[in-house]
């Protein structure tokens, strides 16, 4: 099968004034038409490494990798200018609180219908149409209404939706997810992982689910890469996540609290410094056979 | 009511509102419960459930309230004295937030002395860092050279510093990585039994309530829907469909994997 | 070749720059040295401080540096153009040497800028930080007469109260002062509502501390890093109003040697003899630029938003 996305030998780095900082540290990975899943703990680089995949790192940070390819197109080599175009169009990304990506003074039908008449040569009449259907295909009971309301009459839940179908309306083949869930509750949580899955899946989409919450990962996700200080310490299948093997993986999951399981003090994480060191496990589809 | 009365706190009829008259939004209806002295009782509930509302009324923070609230047994007026203040401390949910930006651990920890004066600040303030579990180092540090976790930690020394007898805690891990949640956690775990504290924790992390407390209350659009024990909420034993159907939703996802 | 042996003592660098200060000393010295690092590394920022320190410079050494007495006339050589006569810029309708003046005048520039800068602010900061913590009729009552004052163009309302309370340079700082202050008012009272519900701000109140603890204590060292900038931006403001005064010969009194009143006095021979009127201005323009550099470079570094990441 061919890959959609191949990223190799990614670095990120910060200069600080105590040198360089790496952020992400040589990583490789790749993605098909499957739900990857990147968890790590803040600082460990899943953030940024989603970030760079559009080539968003902001100066002073230096990116560099051997390759970044979009369906074999290398995305280093595009322009700036190039690069928008695939921004949104080819590959989207969803932040975790909608309030700070959706603009407060427009209304959100006026925001969707911008997101894909940027992309798609459509009339304002088409570009209604196919927005209030894609507020449909959320699972919004009333499109008309939410299309000409504002960001701010929407709930936490609600705005996650609507910038699913935001990011979801030009059809990209690629959908980041930035912690989408992690300001919501979990009642809601819910809902809006199900509606991602069931749109990603019908329209047979690669998806990054970037995520500190294990359980959420390795319930919805196929495959799942473990970061660690800006490395890949650990991958395995989302299903297996709870079979784990590396000592940080096994630390994350044991140091959650659980219902059923009451423990008189919770497990703490033991950090070994040689993780920091070790190499990065390739993240690349390849390297399973 | 009863007259001989052991709670930490105890709430009765207790509204909370924002707002005048036809803006009036009722955030509590009506919450009743009481904390034992030494127990830890969890508020749990979605966003906009009314939970942190019922710590802001307890702390004065929020106002406009009715009903009644007793502290050890004291039922408090509208406004707080710093006898209150020294009995009743509060862990906020941010840690990135709770603290002051251009102050220094050393410096919030000795003002908290200074307020409720204490001698010794010095003393005290090496004791609390080591209880606390963080280092000497740390001391003269500001907050942007602090993690998370340990901002959190440094909240908990203020909060302690004046030894207090009841703990509110505001989503106090919420903010945090698991893992350091986990050694928040254990280190309230363990202040409490060093010091007998008495906690009212607001969460809504189910598995976090469950672990810290032994009695929960689930609230839902401003009400106590139910309160039940931890072990009864472990087997599921909800009566309520609201608190039902969030026990589920927590248990579902790990299930499901 | 030689390797420095390593000292048991750290170096003073090395005992500012630490992760790990040991005392309330070196917290605050070091949190000083790494906004002074963070200013250093702006070029812009550091080239207005440069030209402020040597002002600073020309006015404390004025009799020294200056080749003319700046009270001296000359009627006989009046009007030289620069470099004729001896004057490097020329010297005015009473022969005195221009650059001589602009040395001196230099002294009333810095100390009206230096008076304003210390008073204005404050009176805005308790102003507004009182108006903004307490709220309810507190803030009605300080905000309105606020704007009572902000209803009037600053020259003009400062006119009249030179008028009213005469003419000369202290008058005129009173006069600025009095006009200037609203502005900080406004901005500690914007600052003040932001932070009046963060949680430190309500953590602090849980620790029993009363307003004025709250107000003096805690909110006022996060205004007034903001305030600091909006002073340095508007110091340019501050000594054009000076200037004007001046110019409109209700600041400081001939023969005073203000670069606003020189302007005003070149006025006249503006077209046949420019520099009288230019370098005065040239003077006035240098240092309000330099007043905006460096406030723009502050900002990058006082700016608690960004400082607290």
């Amino acid at each position: 099968m061919t890959n959609l996305l191949e990223v190799e030998n990614l670095t990120v780095k910060f200069p600080t004034r105590n040198g360089m900082f790496e952020a992400v540290r040589d990583i490789s990975f790749s993605l098909g038409r499957e739900r990857l899943g990147i968890v790590g703990e803040s600082g460990s680089g899943k953030s940024i490494t989603g970030r760079s995949i559009l080539r968003l790192i902001r100066r002073p940070g230096i990116l560099e990798a051997t390759r970044i390819a979009l369906e074999g197109e290398d995305l280093l080599k595009k322009s700036e200018r190039e690069m928008r175009k695939i921004r949104g169009h080819k590959i989207s990304m969803v932040m975790q609180d909608p309030k700070f990506s959706l603009n407060p003074v427009m209304r959100i039908g006026d925001q969707i219908c911008e997101a894909y008449r940027l992309h798609a040569k459509a009339s304002k009449a088409e570009a209604r149409e196919k927005s209030i259907k894609m507020l449909e295909a959320v699972l919004i009971r009333d499109p008309e209404r939410v299309f000409n309301a504002y960001p701010h009459e929407m709930s936490g839940g609600m705005g996650q939706r609507i910038m699913i179908a935001m990011m979801l309306i030009p059809d990209p083949q690629i959908l980041i997810a930035d912690e989408p869930t992690s300001a919501l509750d979990v009642t809601v949580q819910k809902e809006v992982l199900e509606i991602m899955d069931k749109l990603v899946r019908e329209r047979g989409m690669g998806l990054i689910f970037i995520s500190h919450d294990l359980n959420v990962v390795s319930a919805f996700c196929d495959r799942v890469l473990i970061m660690y200080a800006g490395r890949i310490v650990e991958t395995c299948q989302a299903d297996k996540l709870h079979e784990a093997k590396h000592p940080y993986t096994r630390g994350l999951l044991n140091s959650l609290p659980q219902l059923e399981h009451p423990v008189d003090r919770l497990a703490v994480l033991q950090r070994d410094d040689a993780w920091q060191t070790a190499p990065s496990v390739s993240g690349t589809l390849e390297a399973d056979h | 009511m009863t007259s001989n009365d052991n709670s930490g706190i105890r709430i009765n009829n207790l509204d909370v509102w924002f707002g005048d008259h036809e803006e009036r939004v009722d955030a509590v209806i009506d919450a009743e419960f009481s904390v034992p002295l030494g127990g830890s009782f969890g508020l749990v509930g979605e966003s906009g459930s009314g939970k942190s509302t019922i710590l802001r009324a307890i702390t004065g923070l929020a106002p406009t309230w009715s009903g009644e609230i007793f502290v050890l047994g004291k039922e408090l007026g509208k406004t707080r004295d710093k006898e209150f203040f020294s009995t009743v401390q509060m862990v906020f949910q941010d840690p990135y937030a709770s603290l002051h930006p251009r102050q220094t651990v050393d410096h919030v920890l000795s003002e908290a002395l200074y307020l409720h004066g204490f001698d010794q600040p010095d003393n005290r303030i090496v004791k609390i860092l080591d209880d606390v579990g963080l280092s000497q180092i740390f001391r003269f540090r500001y907050p942007h050279q602090l993690s998370g976790g340990q901002r959190q930690r440094v909240a908990i020394a203020r909060a302690l510093i004046i030894e207090p007898s009841i703990l509110l805690l505001d989503e106090p891990t919420s903010a945090l990585d698991v893992s350091v949640q986990a050694e928040i956690l254990n280190l309230l775990t363990d202040l409490r039994a060093e010091r007998n504290l008495t906690y009212l924790m607001v969460s809504h992390d189910l598995a976090v309530v469950g672990h810290m407390c032994s009695k929960i209350a689930v609230m839902n659009l401003g009400r106590i829907v139910e309160v039940l024990d931890v072990k009864d909420m472990r087997k599921m034993k909800a009566e309520n469909a609201y608190t039902k159907q969030l026990l589920e939703a927590s248990i579902q996802r790990r299930r499901e994997a | 070749m030689s390797d420095i042996s390593k000292h048991q003592k750290p170096s003073l660098r090395e005992w500012l720059t630490s992760d790990a200060p040991t005392s309330r000393r070196q917290a605050k010295f070091s949190a000083w040295y790494r906004s002074w690092l963070a200013l250093r590394s702006n070029p812009m920022a550091m080239f207005g401080l440069m030209i402020l320190l040597f002002l600073l410079a020309i006015a404390a050494f004025a009799p020294i540096i200056s080749p003319h007495d700046p009270f001296a006339q000359d009627l006989a050589l009046r009007l030289s153009a620069p470099g004729e006569n001896n004057y490097i810029l020329g010297s005015d309708s009473l022969g005195r040497d221009i650059l001589s003046r602009l040395i001196y005048g230099s002294r009333i520039t810095l100390y009206i800028v230096a008076l304003v800068a210390l008073m204005a602010p404050i009176v805005g900061l308790f102003v507004g930080t009182a108006a903004g913590y307490l709220g309810g009729w507190v803030d009605v009552v300080l905000m309105r007469i606020t704007d009572i004052f902000l209803a009037f163009p600053r020259l003009v309302l400062a006119l009249a109260f030179v008028s009213a309370l005469g003419a000369g340079i202290e008058n005129a700082v009173l006069a600025i002062v009095l006009t200037a202050w609203p502005p900080y008012a406004r901005i500690a009272r914007a600052e003040t509502l932001t932070i009046r519900n963060a949680d430190y701000i309500h953590a602090i109140k849980l620790q029993g501390a009363g307003a004025l603890r709250v107000i003096t204590k805690h909110i006022w060292p996060l205004c007034i890093s903001s305030l600091v900038i909006r002073v340095t931006l508007d110091m340019a403001g501050i000594i054009l109003t000076a200037a004007g005064l001046g110019f409109l010969g209700l600041g400081a009194q001939p023969p005073s040697p203000e670069w606003g009143a020189m302007i005003s006095a070149g006025r006249q021979f503006i077209l046949d003899h420019w520099w009288v009127a230019t370098m005065p201005g040239l003077a006035i323009f240098t240092v309000s630029l330099a007043f905006n550099l460096l406030g723009d470079g502050l900002r990058d570094v006082l700016d608690p938003k960004k400082s607290g990441k």
